[in-house]
This record gives C-alpha cells, sequence and structure tokens, in this order.
C-alpha cells in the first residue's frame, strides 16, 4: 500500500519537477526550432506512457494486493490484448520516430550557400579558419602542424594564402546566414558545441566531419568541448559571437590571412632596446624581475607568450580586475607599445636578455609538490618549460613569487576571470584546484627544483 | 562492418528460427502426465560437439570482426596492399594435408582401425606443424624485406590475421597432443575417437578460416 | 525428437564428491560455489566502483572542497567506475553469479555440463579483476580514458595512465572475455543438453530465459571487445596504425599515420550496446519470475515474453551505431540505426506491460523482493522512455555527451538492473543459505535505495536539458548555467553519499541473517520452480540426491482454480493436479 503510495507521488512529483523545474533547455538562438517541436512531441507521447502506465501498476497494487483468502486469477496470456498494445506501442514510436528522420534529413543536407567555417580542435583549444575572398579554402596537412604553422597550412596550395586564421577561441558568425561548420582535430576527439544551437558534432583526428546551422539570434555563446579528450577537456572552452554582418566584416578584417602570418612582423631587437627602456624601470635592465617593485623576470620567457600577455593588457582581460593591483599597474604600461611592430621589437629584445635562474623565495616541500606537478605537466611540460602548441607558458627559472601570486590569482579568480580572456579562464579551471596555498607553495617548491 | 553483419544475421537466423520452432506451437500452461515426460536435451548429440558449435561461432564472430575491420581500414588513404609471399601457397597446401590426413584418422576411430591411428595423428600434426613454421617462414620473409608492423596497415592486418589464426591452431594442437599422448599409452580407439572427431571438424574449420583469409588477403 | 533416458546423459557430467575444504569451498567444481565466488568478487569490485562514484560526486557538488581529487584522479575514477560497473560487476554478477547459480537448479541439472571449465572461468575472472586492480598502482595511474577508451586519447599523451594504465585495462578486459567465454558455452550447453525429463524449452522459468539469451549476445558479442582491444593494445605498444592517425600529440608530431578513430568506435560499440542487453536480459527474466512468485499469478503473456527476449536479443546486434550518432561516422547510417532503435523499444514495451499487467488481478504480497521487483518496474520505464529521447537522432542531438546521457544510462542500466540484483538475492536467499533475511531492515534498504537513487537521476536529466556536459571535472560559470543548477549539482551529491551509505543495511542484514537469521523451509514464498523443490536447503552437491526431477508444467502454475494451494510446483503431473487443459483457457 505505502509502494503504490509513493509510486502516484513520483508519477505526480516528477509531472511537477518537470513543469516547475527552471533547469531546461536553453533559449534557442539557430535555426533548429524543428528539433525542439520533436523533443515536445517525444515528451508528450513518453510522457503520457510514463504516467499511464505507472498509475495503472499503482492502482493494481492498490487492488490486487494480498488479503485473506484472496487468489489471483488464472490468466496464462491474451492474445488480443498484446496485439492491441504491440499496434499502439508502434503508432506511438512511429509518431516520434517519423518527424525525427524528416529532421535528421534536413541537418544531413547542407543547404546550397551556406557560408564554410572551419573549427579546428587541439588539446585544449579552439582555433578556426574561414576561406577568405575566393571563398575556398586551402590544402591543410596534419604533417605539417608545428610551431610556426598551427593549422597545418599547405604552402604549395595558393588557395591557402588568403584563407583567414582565427588563432582566438572567439569565432564570429553573421547572423541568420547559413553555416557549414568543417571540424577538423589535430590531435583526439574533441566535440564542437554550442547547447544554444542544439546541433553538435565531434571533430576527428584524419578526418573532417561537419555540420550546419542558421545562428538567428544576436549574442555571445560558450563552445565546449563534449567529447573527452584528455585531462583538461573540460577547460576546452571557447565562443561564438553571433553578430550583424557589419560587425561580423569588421571582426573578419581583423584577422590576418594565412599569407599575412608568414610574413609576419619579425620583431627588431635594436629598436625594441630602446622602448623596453620604460620596461626596464620595473622589470630590471636585464629582464631579471625585482621583488621590491613586484615586477616578475621576462628575460627567458618564450616570446609568443609575452606578446599575448601584452595584447591581454592592451585589450583589458588583464589587469582590470580591481583586486589585481599589480596587473592593473601593468595594463597602462602595455597601452605605451602602440601597434604590432613596437610589441614585436620589444619582445625580440627582451628575448636577447640574459637568462639568468632568480633566487628562490618560496619555502614548501618538492616531494608532495611533484604530485601536484603531474597534472601542470600535461601542459607546462615535464620540465616546466613551457609549450607553445599547449599554449602553456615557461614555469621552471622563472620568478617564483610571481607564480605564487598568479595562482592566487587565478584561483580566487582575479586573473583568467574576464569572459573573452580564454586562456586565462583555462588556467582558471585548473587554479581552482590549488585550494590551499601549502599546495600551491608545495607545486613552486617542486618547480624551483626542475 | 557488413559482413561481420551477414554473419550474425545468419546465426541470429538460425538461433532464433530453431528457438521459435520449439516454442512457437507450444502452450506452455499443459501440463503432462506422469508419463509422457520428454526428453531435457535439445539436440541428439554429445555435450561436447555443442560446445565446439558454440565456440566455433564465436571463433567466426572474431575472424569476422577482424575481417570487418580488415575492410574499412582498406579504404583510407593511407593503404598500399601487400604482395602476399608466395610461401603462402605452399602452406595452404600443408593445412589441406592436415585436414585430410585428420579426416582420414577419424575414419579409422570410428571405425576402430587401432593401428591407423598412431600414424595418422602423427601426421596430421605433422603437416600442421609444417604450417605454423611454413607461416613463420613467411613471415621473416617479410619482415626480412622491411614489411614491418608499423609501415603499413596492409602489412599489420597481415601479421594480426595470420597470428590470431595460427593461435587458433596452436590451441587445436593441445587437444591433438593429449589425444597422441593417449594413443601412444595404448588407449583404445573408443576413448579418443569423440575427441579425434571434434578435432577433425576443429581443423577443417580452420582450413576453411584460412581460406577465406587468404582469399581476402589475395584480393585485396 | 529422439527420446533419451536420463542416465543416457548423467555420464556426461563428471563428478567430484568434493571432501576437503579446499575443494568444497576453493578449488570448487560444484556451480552454486562457484556462482557465490563469482557473486563475491563482483561485488568486492561493485564497492570499489561505489566508493569512486562518490569520489567524483564529491568534486562535482562540493567543487575543488576535496583537494586529493584532482583531474587526473577525477577521469581515473570515471574510467574505472564505468568499467567496473558494466563488466566486471554487472556482467559477471548475473551470468557467472546468477547464471551459474539458477540455470542448473532451474533446469533440473546436477551441475553444469562442464565443471572443471566452470571452475577454470571463476579463477580467470579473479585473476582479470586482479590486473584490473593492479592498474591503480602502476606509474601513471590507471587509465582515464573514460570506459569507452576511445583513441587516440586512450592511448595519446594527454590522458592519464596511458602507458602501463591502459594496457592492464586492456589486459584485463581480454583475460575476462576469455574467463566469460568458459562460462559461457557451459551455460549455452547445460540449458541446452542438460535439463531434466520433461523440461522442455518453453517451460524453463524466465530467468533462465534472459541468461540464456544474454549468455548467446555476450559470446557473439564480447569478440568485437577482444578485436578492438588487441587492434589498441598493438597500435600502442607496436606503432601499427589501426585506429590512430596522424596527430600532433602534446605538440610533438606522432610516428602513427592515417588511422581510424571512428573504427575503433563501430567495433566497441558491436560490442557495448548488445553488453547492455547482456545486463538486461537476465534482469527481465529474473524480475518476471520474482513477480509472479509474489503475485501470486502466471507471468502474464509467457510466450510474447519468450519471443520479445529473442527479439531483443537479435535486435540488438543491429543498433549499436545510435551510440555514435554526432561521431562523425557517415551521417546516412542515422536514418538506419534511429530507425532499429526505436523498433527495438516495441519488444522492450511489450515486457513492460506484461509485468505490469502480471500484477493485474494477481494476489499481490508486497515482500521485499517484490518491493525491489516493483522498483524495477518504475525505475525501467523510466529510462527506457529517456532511451528514446536519444535513440531517435535528431533528439541526441542536443542531448548526447550531457547529463541526460549520463542519467538516462544510469536509471537503465545501473539502478534498474542493480534493484534487481537485490530482488533476486533477496529472493533467493532463503535457499542459498538456509535462513531468512530481516524484513525490516530489507524495506529500509529499498526505500532508501528506490527513493535515494530517483532524487539523483531524475534532477540529473534536467542538467542535460540545459546542456551541461558530462565527464567535466568542473563547470566553472558558463552563463547557461544557473547558480541554482550547481545547488543542485550538490544536492545530487548529498543524496548519491546518502544512498551509498544505505548499502550498508543490505550487508548488515547479509551477515546478521547468516548468523543468527530464522531458519528457512525449502519453499517460503510457495515458488514452483525446480530450485525450490531440492531435497536438502541449502542444496548440496549434486542438487538432487539420488534422483533427478521430473517436469509435467510450466514454471507459472500459480492459483490455479480447483486447485487447494496457489502454486503447484513443476514436478506434479497433469493427473495430480489441474493444468491450462481443464479451464479452457483461450489461446
Amino acid at each position: 500500500m505505502p509502494l503504490a503510495v509513493v509510486l502516484i507521488l513520483l508519477v505526480v512529483g516528477s509531472l511537477v519537477f518537470h513543469f516547475l523545474s527552471p533547469w531546461t533547455f536553453t533559449p534557442l538562438a539557430s535555426n533548429w526550432s524543428q528539433i525542439d517541436d520533436t523533443i515536445d512531441i517525444t515528451f508528450w507521447v513518453t510522457g503520457f506512457v510514463f504516467v499511464a502506465v505507472n498509475i495503472f501498476m499503482a492502482y493494481a497494487i492498490i487492488k490486487y494486493r494480498a488479503k485473506k483468502g484472496g487468489r489471483a486469477v488464472y490468466d496464462p496470456e491474451n492474445k488480443k490484448l498484446e496485439l492491441w498494445l504491440t499496434v499502439f506501442t508502434t503508432i506511438g514510436v512511429a509518431a516520434m520516430l517519423a518527424p525525427g528522420l524528416f529532421v535528421w534529413a534536413k541537418f544531413v543536407n547542407v543547404p546550397d550557400g551556406a557560408t564554410e567555417v572551419e573549427a579546428l580542435g587541439q588539446q585544449w583549444h579552439w582555433s578556426y579558419r574561414l576561406p577568405g575572398e575566393d571563398g575556398k579554402f586551402g590544402n591543410v596537412n596534419a604533417r605539417l602542424i608545428g610551431a610556426d604553422n598551427p593549422f597545418g597550412m599547405d604552402p604549395a596550395d595558393p588557395l591557402g594564402l588568403d584563407d583567414v586564421l582565427v588563432s582566438s577561441a572567439e569565432l564570429h558568425l553573421p547572423v541568420d546566414v547559413p553555416v557549414k561548420m568543417l571540424l577538423r582535430s589535430k590531435d583526439v576527439l574533441h566535440n564542437f558545441t554550442v547547447a544554444q544551437f542544439r546541433v553538435k558534432m565531434d571533430l576527428v583526428p584524419g578526418m573532417e566531419t561537419y555540420m550546419w546551422l542558421t545562428p538567428t539570434e544576436i549574442g555571445t555563446y560558450e563552445v565546449l568541448c563534449e567529447e573527452l579528450c584528455g585531462i583538461a577537456h573540460f577547460a576546452m572552452r571557447g565562443a561564438v559571437v553571433v553578430e550583424s554582418q557589419a560587425d561580423y566584416e569588421k571582426w573578419l578584417a581583423s584577422n590576418p590571412t594565412w599569407a599575412e602570418t608568414q610574413a609576419g612582423v619579425q620583431g627588431n631587437a635594436a629598436v625594441g632596446a630602446a622602448q623596453y627602456a620604460v620596461c626596464a624601470a620595473c622589470h630590471g635592465q636585464q629582464g631579471e624581475g625585482l621583488l621590491a617593485l613586484n615586477a616578475p623576470k621576462i628575460a627567458g620567457q618564450s616570446g609568443w607568450y609575452l606578446k599575448n600577455q601584452i595584447h591581454a593588457y592592451k585589450d583589458g582581460l588583464r589587469g582590470v580586475h580591481e583586486d589585481d593591483i599589480y596587473g592593473r599597474q601593468m595594463a597602462p604600461m602595455a597601452n605605451i607599445l602602440a601597434s604590432d611592430e613596437a610589441i614585436s621589437n620589444v619582445v625580440a629584445h627582451i628575448q636577447t636578455l640574459p637568462d639568468k635562474a632568480p633566487p628562490a623565495t618560496i619555502e614548501g616541500n618538492p616531494q608532495a609538490g611533484a604530485k601536484t606537478y603531474a597534472v601542470c605537466a600535461y601542459c607546462h611540460g615535464g620540465n616546466g618549460q613551457g609549450i607553445q602548441a599547449m599554449n602553456a607558458p615557461r614555469l621552471a627559472g622563472m620568478t617564483d613569487w610571481y607564480l605564487a601570486r598568479q595562482l592566487n590569482n587565478f584561483r580566487d579568480g582575479v586573473r583568467g576571470a574576464h569572459r573573452r580572456d580564454y586562456y586565462g579562464l583555462q588556467m582558471g579551471l585548473i587554479g581552482a584546484t590549488l585550494k590551499d596555498d601549502q599546495k600551491i607553495n608545495d607545486v613552486i617548491a617542486y618547480i624551483n627544483t626542475l | 562492418m557488413t559482413i561481420t553483419l551477414i554473419f550474425l544475421a545468419a546465426i541470429m537466423a538460425t538461433v532464433i528460427g530453431w528457438l521459435l520452432k520449439q516454442t512457437l506451437n507450444t502452450q506452455p500452461w499443459m501440463a503432462s502426465a506422469a508419463d509422457d515426460a520428454v526428453s531435457g536435451r535439445s539436440l541428439d548429440t554429445h555435450s561436447k560437439t555443442i560446445a565446439l558449435t558454440t565456440f566455433l561461432a564465436v571463433a567466426t564472430s572474431l575472424f569476422a570482426l577482424f575481417i570487418s575491420a580488415y575492410t574499412m581500414r582498406m579504404h583510407m588513404a593511407d593503404w598500399s596492399p601487400l604482395t602476399e609471399p608466395n610461401m603462402l601457397w605452399i602452406n595452404t597446401g600443408l593445412l589441406v594435408l592436415a585436414s585430410i590426413a585428420y579426416q582420414l584418422t577419424r575414419n579409422a576411430a570410428v571405425a576402430a582401425k587401432q593401428s591407423f591411428l598412431k600414424p595418422g595423428l602423427a601426421i596430421s600434426g605433422l603437416f600442421t606443424l609444417l604450417f605454423l613454421g611454413g607461416q613463420l617462414l613467411a613471415w621473416q620473409g617479410l619482415y626480412a624485406s622491411g614489411h614491418y608492423m608499423t609501415s603499413n596497415p596492409a602489412n599489420a592486418f597481415f601479421y594480426l590475421l595470420t597470428a590470431v589464426h595460427g593461435l587458433h591452431i596452436l590451441g587445436g594442437l593441445y587437444v591433438w597432443a593429449r589425444s597422441t599422448i593417449k594413443v601412444w599409452t595404448g588407449a583404445e580407439a573408443d576413448s579418443v575417437r569423440l575427441s579425434i572427431e571434434l578435432c577433425t571438424v576443429y581443423w577443417h574449420y580452420l582450413l576453411l578460416v584460412w581460406l577465406v583469409l587468404f582469399g581476402l588477403l589475395l584480393s585485396t | 525428437m529422439a527420446y533419451v533416458a536420463i542416465a543416457d546423459r548423467d555420464h556426461e557430467i563428471e563428478h567430484h564428491d568434493p571432501d576437503t575444504f579446499i575443494t568444497k569451498y576453493i578449488w570448487s567444481q560444484d556451480h552454486k560455489v562457484i556462482a557465490i565466488q563469482y557473486s563475491l568478487i563482483a561485488i568486492f569490485v561493485g564497492l570499489i566502483a561505489l566508493g569512486l562514484s562518490v569520489m567524483m560526486r564529491l568534486q562535482l557538488g562540493f567543487p575543488n572542497d576535496f583537494s586529493f581529487i584532482t583531474p587526473e584522479h577525477y577521469y581515473q575514477f570515471v574510467t574505472m567506475h564505468g568499467m567496473i560497473m558494466v563488466i566486471y560487476l554487472l556482467t559477471a554478477l548475473f551470468l557467472g553469479g546468477f547464471g551459474n547459480y539458477l540455470i542448473p537448479l532451474m533446469c533440473g541439472s546436477r551441475d553444469m555440463v562442464f565443471p572443471y571449465m566452470n571452475m577454470l572461468s571463476v579463477w580467470v575472472y579473479l585473476l582479470s579483476v586482479i590486473i584490473l586492480l593492479a592498474s591503480f598502482f602502476v606509474p601513471g595511474g590507471s587509465t582515464g580514458a573514460g570506459w569507452t577508451l576511445y583513441p587516440p586519447q586512450a592511448i595519446a599523451a594527454g590522458t592519464p595512465g596511458v602507458d602501463w594504465g591502459i594496457l592492464l585495462m586492456l589486459l584485463s578486459l581480454a583475460v575476462f572475455i576469455v574467463a566469460f567465454t568458459m562460462g559461457g558455452l557451459n551455460y549455452v550447453t547445460t540449458v541446452l543438453q542438460a535439463r531434466c525429463k520433461g523440461m522442455t524449452l518453453m517451460r524453463m522459468p524466465l530467468s533462465v530465459w534472459g541468461i540464456f539469451t544474454a549468455t548467446v549476445l555476450g559470446l557473439l558479442a564480447f569478440p568485437a571487445l577482444l578485436v578492438s582491444a588487441i587492434m589498441m593494445i598493438l597500435d600502442k605498444t607496436v606503432m601499427s596504425s589501426f585506429f590512430m592517425p596522424a596527430a600532433l600529440i602534446a605538440g610533438e608530431q606522432s610516428s602513427h599515420t592515417g588511422g581510424s578513430p571512428v573504427l575503433f568506435q563501430h567495433l566497441f560499440w558491436f560490442f557495448g550496446h548488445p553488453e547492455v542487453y547482456i545486463v538486461a536480459l537476465p534482469a527481465f527474466g529474473i524480475v518476471s519470475d520474482v513477480l509472479a512468485t509474489h503475485a501470486r499469478k502466471n507471468i502474464f503473456g509467457y510466450r510474447m515474453m519468450v519471443w520479445a527476449i529473442l527479439a531483443i536479443g537479435g535486435l540488438s546486434f543491429i543498433v549499436w551505431a545510435h551510440h555514435m550518432y554526432v561521431s562523425g561516422m557517415n551521417p546516412y547510417f542515422g536514418f538506419f540505426f534511429a530507425t532499429t532503435t526505436l523498433i527495438i523499444a516495441v519488444p522492450t514495451a511489450l515486457k513492460v506491460y506484461n509485468w505490469v499487467l502480471t500484477l493485474w488481478q494477481g494476489n499481490i504480497h508486497l515482500r521485499v523482493p517484490m518491493l525491489f521487483a516493483i522498483g524495477f518496474i518504475f525505475t525501467f520505464i523510466h529510462g527506457g522512455l529517456t532511451g528514446i529521447f536519444l535513440g531517435n537522432v535528431v533528439v541526441d542531438l542536443p542531448l548526447s555527451d550531457t547529463y541526460f546521457v549520463v542519467a538516462h544510462f544510469h536509471m537503465v542500466m545501473g539502478v534498474s538492473p542493480v534493484l534487481v540484483v537485490f530482488a533476486a538475492i533477496y529472493h533467493w536467499f532463503p535457499k542459498i543459505t538456509g535462513k531468512m533475511f530481516d524484513e525490516r531492515l530489507g524495506r529500509w534498504h529499498f526505500w532508501l535505495t528506490f527513493l535515494g537513487t530517483y532524487s539523483i537521476y531524475l534532477p540529473m536529466h534536467y542538467l542535460g536539458f540545459l546542456g551541461v556536459p558530462r565527464r567535466y571535472f568542473a563547470m566553472g560559470d558558463p552563463s547557461f548555467m544557473p547558480e541554482s543548477a550547481h545547488s543542485l549539482n550538490t544536492a545530487i551529491t548529498v543524496s548519491a553519499i546518502i544512498v551509498a551509505m544505505t548499502q550498508i543495511l543490505f550487508f548488515v542484514n547479509i551477515i546478521k541473517s547468516l548468523r543468527s537469521g530464522e531458519k528457512a523451509g525449502p519453499n517460503p514464498w510457495g515458488a514452483t520452480s525446480l530450485e525450490w523443490l531440492t531435497p536438502d536447503t541449502p542444496p548440496k552437491h549434486g542438487n538432487w540426491g539420488h534422483h533427478l526431477p521430473e517436469v509435467h508444467r510450466w514454471a507459472y502454475d500459480y492459483s490455479v482454480p480447483g486447485y487447494p494451494d496457489d502454486f503447484i510446483p513443476q514436478t506434479v503431473p497433469a493427473d495430480k493436479a489441474p493444468s491450462g487443459r481443464d479451464h479452457g483457457v483461450k489461446h
């Protein structure tokens, strides 16, 4: 008896939960309203079965619970009833399947005139490629992928010269234009998902997959990787910005073509030396860093990372949080470097500075830190050398008090909190695991031994 | 996957068809009187035969899946077909001879011709061992000519398929060795008859598998 | 069919009457002892997997508060939890445990046909478990590739345990397959050839049908796992390229070239989907028998139940790619696999109807096993219906790889079979041990487990609707996830911990009942099937004393009109008690 009551309560409760739950599909932002319709049909059919069968069962339990002297009815089978049930079930199933297949046929066949965009996945970053003015993608080859050719572009293919390469995790799309997403992976499986778009597809290394959609609502949407791709799978995030055609074109023009990245500005260290004078005030003549002025060592740090960070400061992605006192000091300094060329020159100069190991200032237990560092090593390398392909900077031989402060900042959401700071966001998700300060000290003590 | 599907469809059709035949016209709720209880065996054969048949179905599933994997992988861009060593033709002949020898031994065992057993088993085993030796030589030849597992998927599949087939043969040789030792220590034909009969089926089966694999290798 | 006397076949079963402790309980060839060995090992690893799931829930409910759970550990826990639960607990327990115990007893035979092979099976299974657990302790730890072990990440840097962990996992699976095959050949042969006189196939209890069909599925499907395991081991060790494409791993060009990760997925799911039914079909069978016994009513539509089991078994081989709708396989496959997948819903739904119709007009005794069985029907309906969402290819698009999937398969493949496991253990406990269990503890166990698991998984579906992805160590703070969804995660974790703790009640019950339980009679539920008719309780080696039983009717003669008892054991002939014929049953 309590069982029957509980079953009824569970059915009612599930329905109440369903209708009152604030947790339901995100507002649709693409053309795939038909997917939502199919889901609705499925809800109605399965909901009916769920309620009907369970209530019938509860009723049977109440009505036919064991009574003194009670006896069951002997009834081996009833062909007619079973036939009717089969027919009804088949109709219900067909009612869900038919619209499903109809919509799937739409998904499989990309409409003519859809623009093409390629999303390129790697552990644990997104980047994108657009076909450029000729509307055609150049050839790519996984074997050509390297630090200076992250997209694996084939230099022999002229079609690739005008391909627009977006090395940020942020993709922009014009609203109301159908887009065919071509999906490619450098290393392992990934999956390109935007919850508001409804559709998703895996990225498979060694082949190209696709899906299509028409974004219908202007806004910014998170991209998540939804196919387990290794230890930082959960930190593989990006964004799609849907905007007006005009905004889109502005964005498009701000990204370099393959040809432009090839011809990329080579920094001039001699010119940079003059501009470095400003930096030297805090970071030291040799870029060795000054604890008194809270300026970290920059000599020996990889050029690509320095550039990234100067850009982050300039774009207001870093050094804007109110608790980031020192970052806020750096932000106006970065703005002094007006052009990409100026940045390249300074960085080129920094790379000529002698790389001397700074003294250790953090005390901790390196043995304990070694265990924690196992996670760090996936991106920053076993020797803390930094890996450009993973967008992970060098850690070993850098100023350790600075590492400690940054780990604290990442953990506390002081750094990496800006929605568009995708690399910082990623480190923030990882940094959040270092809850206690002792752990941070230990891991830095270990990094000091590298 | 088509080959596996066809194979499994065939097995499923057989099993389900057979089971349906057993079940379709029954009225299970009918009781029977004390004197008309039917047998509890579904098939009039020895349990070991059933077990072997079931195992052959499992092995077929295994080989069919390998072949499916082969045919799917074959269509990828980096596949370059392997030139099968001529040695394989000789090996095929050896395996055919082993199968024939086992069939003759089986006939002798069924007819209780004791004197045939020892030479029969010896020759069957010899040909089988020669086949395995031949396969090893074929491997060696390929390896010496630079066809490594890493160099091409076709090579890798060749080593893999022949190895899996060879392992199945080794398993058969274990049973062969047991009956041979029994016969040499003076066992009667009757006591090894079943094991020889089952081995014969197994040998024919592995010959068939080899012919299919060899055919697949030659045709691609 | 040729008539064969009992004596003809009895000699095919070798008998070794055990006399020492070792031959009786360790190297035993008695199917009942082997069944218990299988079950104990399975439950032991199952508890480890349960502990792992609590760790995962701790991280999800209280992100980063438990600093010993690093992302590395988290993914290792996810992987080991899934693999252990699916293979080493459920498959081993249903087939190795219940299959071993029930097949010979329900079919009226003295033992499995090949007892020695049966014994080897359990020890090889133990070996596979040891190899699996060893992977926790090797350098780099166990694999963190997810239980699906998809390459490239399963063997490429960037995933925990890519050196030793994954190799031990694959090796352990291969060893498990050997163990299962040895057991499986036994179960099939025993069901086909060693049933007692009068036990036609259509008189077998549905438990036997379920276990038998699941075994056939397992025998044909496990080779697919073996094939993929072997090929992956080779890709890892000798650098062949079956599955591994040219790739840039951790910033370095790998030496692999041209392989197909999707090929692995096809092979894996060709095994993986039938595997779902390898677990489900025995549960279907067992629950049918528990329902009939405690409702004092024949199972409704027995023949339909048998055919549904066979149909589901057959269809389960042509639906595998519904796990791969978004894998990048040829999208046109979606049409075929969505159709076959939804077709399989029909026989499955029929089974549910027939269970409920068995209760209808019954005389329902809500004892502990029955509570679990009815709980199963509820959770299975829920899990089955959410399966229709995922099977229908376009509905799968937004939902796949989200918590909806996690909730679905835990309802249908976790909670449901586990409820049946408990139903079965409570149901047969008096036969296995000769003691009654504690009814009150059993009820507490049921209510907390049943309501607790529902409060875990019902809300989890809604996280999936929201788009919360599965296999995320931490969600961070994405804009589509409201603050309340994070609190929901915490609530789910609290429920999960309660459910996990509840299982202590079960073990307390078992131990208490073994020590001081009331003595059970040979047939406490008044059941009809043969296992309740053994001369000894618990049954002795050889099960039947001097004479094998003879069967004259099906296993569902409950409440037959005109007979004083409300059950007629299978061994009672037609001239001693009424049968369907006497009552003009329509058919």
